[in-house]
């Protein structure tokens, strides 16, 4: 039997039927737009069938500056300083010189010397994000934002109100982003979270990708688990150990032992490594807490080489408080012990905190009553209850002397935005 | 035990001494109020092992006696007793009856040996302040106290001699409140001392209708307040106060006097528009013209101009609109002045005609 794909045409979203476009003598003209002769379709057999997007801002902060400043359109635009001193944001002609996101900002200007460098103006993406947001939401109201500038969107059954499928209305809603926000975006559609958000990075910028069921499991084949939302740096570390590099091979293992082995975890990675992601699109969900944990190469168990493992994860924390402009009204304390038991204890702040400082000092208060003979393996810090920045670190009447430490961190982060991260550090972080 | 009294008397006293009863406890014991008839008076006693309250009336008593019955079970039938009645109490072995009119009531009770004696220890401080004066301190201050468990050493109001005064403080760190009265005989040694929240609302509750003198005697771990036949002891809380001077700024020099009544009316109209979480309210002076006005994503934005004494440079700080609010009803004679500095530092409101009392807030960022 013949096989026809649907098309959609992402610039005058006109659709039509067309046979495989690897038959090249029955579609000499697979990638072009019959109405309007542009270049932009997308092709997939399931197509229309598709519902659960997820649509993520082409490299945001740097478009909504270059939106803002004409002349900045063919410069590399690097957004950062600010308070990190690393690149917040890059857009793609930096990125062309291989400046990459996270990266100290002294290394990426020597990758590329020529870089406009900005400074972030959190409260201008913010609106601008915020904008965006309601644009999704007129198109649907499940949309569950992951940060400023992405979001996943659930369009199952609205094809009638729409007068057109799910994937139409995406590229309408991207083209409108486009036209009327002035930044570009990459949609990625599949039927699930985890591979929308997977298809989202395939094609960027001004992408389209689909991932659609048919093709899903062949496609994660050969993928690294690290493509698998949850698994950091330590699992897939403790996987590659059990011998488990790509998400085919997860496939494979025994669902009972990935259990056993790996947690709450481990059902997630069975799942996952089938194409299956049960979690639905829940608008409602916002960042409850920010966190990070560690495991450790040997165990630990005195105050001392815990505390010292917990500073950079604060730090961490505490950078993506910033971030997301977020501060912490409470502080959660992980720890794993050799048996794998955890133990988790919390304290909220009386005042909110986007500083690593105070994290510490809370977490080291949590810390103390969990020193003993028990070993530790693994140990980790969460900022929850969050607020928003505007609360974070005001000095409080009770406590004259947290100023002064917030005043230090503070002139630390001035120093690392002009300098590079590694330019200061606490003392307790040698 | 066998006495009589009359319904309001007893209605009285058993509410003053119910209050301090919490509803959940597991010590069945503290369930109960303590009754003991002797001579002439019935004595009442309630205790949550951190408070306890203990007030005398006068009775008929016919047999002399003690016994615990479930405080909040008695005062409920008191209180539902019709006006005029005359009450009587007997303990009729483990059982106590109570009959008034027509009603009668067995009540089970817990043998008086049980009940925990919170004994004050002795009280090396003595001194006496009016009830005025008192409730004038807890009224001024009590709004700041903290609730954080963390910090339990603001959970309360921190009483204390200074500069030839009795000073209360209490804050929260957002907001501070000071307050003073002519220091009373016999204060001048006292330590300081931190008096819990709770104290302070059951004292405020007792000593609302006192006319005379309230007798006060301390130790460094308890506190005693005696009036018209109520005595309270009450725990203080171990802990140290904060420095709380050093926070209190001393070069504001932008000046803002404001109309109590319009002041806190603009305010809460505006915040009804701020987020139920942040309650900010922008602050805008400028010449005369004090602008206050709040937004909020999802509701929209209100703005609201008041006329104010104000004759330093234009200045744009944000406050917390119920903090404002718990101030401006502090200030009795209807006219604040804020002083202020800048946006991101401390700012001071007092009463104009009253120079006890002093406030102290922490600014937001709007």
């Amino acid at each position: 039997m013949n096989q026809t794909e649907d098309c959609l045409c992402r610039d005058c979203l006109a659709v039509w039927r067309a046979p495989d476009a690897n038959d090249q003598e029955r579609a000499p003209e697979a990638g072009v737009c019959p109405a309007c002769r542009l270049k932009r379709v997308v092709r997939h057999r399931e197509l229309h069938r598709l519902a659960i997007a997820h649509i993520d801002c082409d490299a945001f902060y740097a478009s909504v500056e270059k939106r803002d400043d004409p002349n900045l359109r063919d410069s590399p635009v690097i957004i950062g300083g600010g308070r990190r001193g690393v690149v917040s944001a890059a857009c793609y002609v930096a990125r062309m010189y291989g400046v990459r996101s996270a990266m100290p900002m002294f290394k990426a200007l020597k990758a590329c010397p020529d870089a406009v460098v900005i400074r972030p103006n959190m409260e201008k993406y913010s609106r601008v994000g915020r904008e965006i947001r309601k644009m999704m939401r007129n198109v649907t109201p499940l949309v569950q934002p992951l940060s400023i500038d992405e979001a996943f969107l659930d369009l199952s059954g609205a094809d009638a109100l729409h007068g057109g499928s799910p994937a139409r209305t995406l590229a309408g809603l991207v083209r409108r982003i486009e036209q009327e926000i002035g930044v570009s975006a990459s949609i990625g559609l599949s039927y699930n979270k985890f591979l929308a958000k997977v298809a989202s990075d395939l094609d960027k910028p001004r992408g389209f990708a689909v991932i659609g069921e048919r093709e899903a499991v062949s496609f994660l084949h050969d993928k690294p688990v690290r493509m698998i939302f949850g698994v950091g740096k330590a699992l897939e570390r403790k996987l590659r150990q059990d011998g488990i590099g790509t998400i085919g091979q997860l496939r494979e293992m025994d669902p009972k032992r990935l259990m056993t082995r790996y947690g709450s975890m481990g059902e997630r990675l069975y799942n996952f490594s089938r194409g299956v992601d049960p979690r639905p699109v829940d608008p409602h969900s916002e960042t409850k807490s920010i966190s990070t944990e560690t495991t450790f190469e040997n165990d630990l168990s005195s105050l001392s080489d815990l505390a010292h493992a917990l500073w950079p994860l604060c730090e961490t924390v505490a950078r993506r408080l910033r971030k997301n402009d977020l501060a912490a009204g409470g502080v959660q304390l992980k720890l794993r012990d050799s048996d794998f038991k955890i133990v988790t204890r919390s304290r909220k702040l009386g005042t909110p905190t986007q500083l690593a400082e105070f994290l510490f000092q809370t977490g080291v208060q949590l810390l103390e009553p969990e020193i003993g003979e028990t070993q530790y393996r693994l140990l980790g810090i969460g900022a929850e209850y969050l607020t928003g920045a505007e609360t974070a670190d005001i000095p409080d009447l009770a406590d004259p002397d947290r100023d002064k430490q917030a005043r230090v961190e503070r002139v630390m982060q001035e120093i690392r935005e002009k300098l590079g991260q590694d330019a200061v550090v606490k003392g307790r972080a040698l | 035990m066998k006495l009589t009294i009359e319904r309001a008397a007893l209605l009285r006293t058993l509410s003053h001494v119910q209050s301090v009863v919490e509803r959940r406890t597991t010590i069945p014991i503290l369930s109960n109020v303590l009754m003991q008839a002797e001579g002439s008076t019935l004595s009442l006693t309630a205790t949550d092992m951190d408070i306890a309250i203990n007030e005398s009336t006068p009775a008929s008593i016919g047999a002399e006696g003690a016994t615990t019955a479930p405080a909040h079970t008695l005062y409920d039938i008191v209180r539902k007793l019709p006006d005029g009645a005359q009450v009587e109490l007997g303990k009729e072995g483990d059982r106590l009856e109570l009959r008034a009119g027509r009603s009668r009531f067995t009540l089970q009770t817990l043998p008086n040996e049980d009940f925990p004696v919170m004994t004050g220890g002795e009280m090396p401080h003595s001194f006496a302040m009016s009830g005025e004066a008192m409730r004038r301190i807890i009224d001024s201050t009590r709004f700041a106290i903290s609730t954080e468990e963390t910090r339990y050493y603001l959970n309360g109001v921190y009483l204390h001699a200074a500069d030839d005064k009795i000073r209360a403080v209490a804050t929260d760190g957002h907001r501070l409140a000071k307050v003073e009265s002519p220091l009373p005989d016999g204060a001048a040694g006292m330590p300081g001392v931190i008096v819990p929240r709770k104290t302070v609302g059951e004292l405020r509750k007792l000593a609302e209708e006192t006319e005379g003198d309230i007798q006060i005697s301390l130790s460094d771990t308890k506190i005693r307040f005696a009036f018209d036949g109520v005595v309270l002891t009450s725990k203080l809380i171990d802990g140290t106060f904060p420095d709380y001077e050093r926070v209190i700024p001393s070069g504001n020099d932008k000046m803002m006097q404001v109309d109590c009544r319009s002041f806190a009316d603009a305010v809460d109209r505006v915040s009804t528009i701020a987020t139920e979480k942040m309650r900010a309210v922008k602050m805008a002076v400028n010449g005369s013209a004090l602008t206050l006005s709040a937004s909020s994503q999802d509701s929209g934005s209100a703005v609201e101009e008041i006329e104010v004494g104000y004759d330093n440079d234009a200045i744009e700080i944000g406050f917390n609109s119920r903090y404002l609010l718990d101030i401006a009803n502090q200030i009795e004679s209807g006219q604040a002045q804020f002083e202020m500095a800048d946006a991101a530092s401390p700012t001071i409101v007092r009463d104009i005609d009253d120079a006890a009392a002093l406030y102290v807030l922490m600014p937001m960022r709007v």
